[in-house]
């Protein structure tokens, strides 16, 4: 492909919010905003279970340690926990939060990874499920003795992002352009979600990339190579996890509020599924099943209300009961007709189609 | 001098003793067989060798150097490759990248060194791919090096495996049975390469059902039976051994 494409694909995409904006609607932006987190999410537990092989069904957990990591540090909330320690509570600067939470959620990786070396497939499964409500248990239950974490309220009032001086929650005149505070938003998540992207890409074709795969593919084969199983599986539970408390940590700011609700294990399933759907191993394929299953349901929500107002003059089914319905059948239709995923990767692709020939 | 050295080497599974008191030494160098009927133990001491399995007893000395707990990891980047009785490629990789994989133990490349792609990396990246290459045409592996290793035939996952496992540049090459189910013209292909393995300066351990190749090709045949080691020495020493003859045909008394 010649350099021009990608140079177009550039500017279409930094031009994205502004024709949202003009076509549907602010209200899209934001939507699209969250499905930047969600393509974020995806790609870093592409490299858990995509590239390592290691089914992670509590990878939610991760997403909920950097954002509360930045809902603690950055907002008035510590001061009802510690008044004395921390009068008007913390407020440590996105900047300086964004590595700290990336450290910490890499460093819960380590801790579910640690005890988990010796299991494969649906055992794993299992244990990282639990880890993931545990997570979320904690969260919710963490409001006494010392209020940590207020519990099911949530903490709310967190500090919008702020970088360079310039709050990302106010518009902003960036070279006599205005940027609402959505679009800054966009261009901030957009950033970070094309440094996974280059961080997943360079690791995919690398020494590490195919250790990962051979660990996938057979791990004792990956050992009688020399490859060290224990220290590389660690290593993918971490980068997978600091990707998630990096894009916690955005959500958390971008939100302003975080609860543990929004961790859920059928968050968890939801991401998996963004993996699975869009095809496994093959970033591109990840991004577009992130996109497709952020969007879907917003989509709903704005076009099965109307439809059905228009034809019926009330709602008989309720958009949130046909997203489930929907889903079900899209992935059951992939498993049946593109077990790959939706865009798998060339490899994948040429696998399947020499499969179909003989 | 000898490569590898095993005394009094001892294992267990619960009450089954799959291993008694085996000792032998590999020279540099040498074709070293290792045969005995179905069961012997042959594969546990071959796991023993190349660290899948720890001895419950004996000792363990390679390249001048003693072993007690030992990963295979660790053994593979001493300098120990070994390919498996029941194939074991990575299937949804290409044959390519599976001959790379066998060169981690060679490769130094880290995260950060891979995320800045750096000079070293790519140099490293480019000798590694060439090599891969080298190997392959080296076992003679006719289809495209992009071919998923699971879509070759058999024989060329045989020989996938081979190249895989010198990619780590081994001093001890251990082979389990890589004749099984081959033909007479492939079985033939692989003794031709076996020869050359050897003549690169590769000390070869082979464990083989088929006697024929053996006799042909090996230096020295140690036979296991009920996990211990009933005859050592040159092929046609071992063949005359009444214990040998008796473990594969039985004795008169039975």
């Amino acid at each position: 492909m010649a350099k021009l494409p990608k140079y177009i694909l550039l500017l279409v995409v930094v031009l994205l919010p502004f024709a949202i904006d003009a076509l549907l609607g602010r209200g899209w932006v934001r939507i699209v905003d969250f499905a930047m987190l969600y393509i974020m999410l995806a790609l870093g537990l592409n490299i858990v279970v995509g590239y390592a092989g290691l089914l992670d069904l509590g990878y939610i957990a991760f997403f909920a340690v950097g954002a509360y990591c930045y809902a603690l540090t950055g907002s008035p909330h510590l001061a009802l926990a510690f008044p004395q320690l921390f009068p008007d509570g913390l407020h440590l600067s996105f900047l300086v939060v964004l590595p700290m939470a990336a450290l910490l959620a890499g460093g819960m990786g380590v801790i579910l990874g640690a005890p988990t070396l010796r299991l494969r497939g649906d055992y794993l499964a299992i244990v990282t499920l639990g880890f993931g409500e545990i997570i979320r248990i904690f969260m919710n239950n963490l409001n006494a003795p010392v209020n940590l974490t207020n519990g099911p309220q949530g903490i709310s009032r967190i500090d919008p992002i702020n970088i360079a001086g310039m709050s990302l929650n106010a518009t902003q005149k960036i070279f006599g352009i205005a940027l609402p505070s959505v679009h800054l938003y966009f261009y901030l998540f957009l950033t970070f979600a094309a440094l996974v992207v280059f961080v997943s890409h360079r690791l995919e074709r690398s020494r590490i990339g195919r250790a990962w795969m051979a660990i996938r593919e057979d791990e004792v084969a990956a050992s009688a190579m020399g490859i060290n199983t224990r220290n590389l599986k660690l290593l993918a539970f971490a980068m997978g996890a600091a990707f998630g408390g990096v894009s916690g940590t955005l959500f958390a700011g971008f939100q302003g509020f975080v609860s543990p609700e929004s961790f859920s294990l059928m968050e968890s399933i939801m991401v998996l599924c963004m993996v699975v759907l869009g095809g496994m191993g093959h970033i591109y394929g990840v991004i577009l099943g992130g996109l497709l299953l952020a969007l879907m349901p917003e989509m709903l929500r704005h076009s099965v209300v109307p439809m059905q107002q228009a034809l019926f003059g009330r709602i008989i089914i309720d958009p949130e009961s046909l997203r489930m319905l929907l889903f079900g059948t899209a992935l059951i239709a992939v498993m049946l007709y593109r077990p790959a995923g939706l865009w798998p990767s060339p490899v994948r692709r040429r696998e399947l189609l020499t499969d179909e020939m003989e | 001098m000898s490569l590898l050295e095993l005394s009094g080497i001892g294992k267990r599974f619960g009450g089954l003793k799959a291993l008694t008191d085996v000792s032998l030494h590999i020279d540099q160098g040498e074709i070293y067989g290792l045969i005995g009927p179905n069961g012997a133990g042959k594969t546990t001491l071959f796991n023993v060798i190349t660290g899948l399995y720890q001895p419950d007893s004996g000792e363990f000395h390679f390249n001048g150097k003693s072993y007690r707990t030992v990963k295979p990891h660790v053994l593979a980047s001493c300098g120990i490759a070994r390919t498996f009785q029941n194939i074991r490629l990575f299937a949804n990789l290409t044959a390519l990248e599976n001959v790379m994989i066998g060169r981690h133990v060679r490769t130094h490349a880290g995260v950060i060194g891979s995320l800045l792609n750096s000079r070293a990396t790519r140099l490293e990246e480019r000798a590694c791919r060439e090599k891969a290459g080298e190997l392959l045409r080296q076992v003679g592996m006719t289809k495209p090096h992009q071919t998923l290793a699971k879509n070759l035939s058999y024989g060329e996952q045989r020989r996938l495996e081979i190249a895989r496992a010198l990619a780590s540049e081994p001093l001890l090459l251990a082979l389990d049975e890589p004749a099984a189910g081959m033909n007479a013209t492939e079985t033939e292909n692989l003794k031709a390469l076996l020869e050359n393995i050897r003549k690169s300066g590769v000390t070869v351990l082979l464990i083989e059902h088929d006697v024929k190749l053996i006799m042909g090709l090996c230096d020295r045949v140690a036979v296991l039976d009920y996990g211990c080691k009933i005859a050592e020495g040159v092929p046609d020493l071992v063949r005359k051994d009444s214990a040998v003859i008796a473990a594969y045909l039985g004795t008169d008394d039975e």
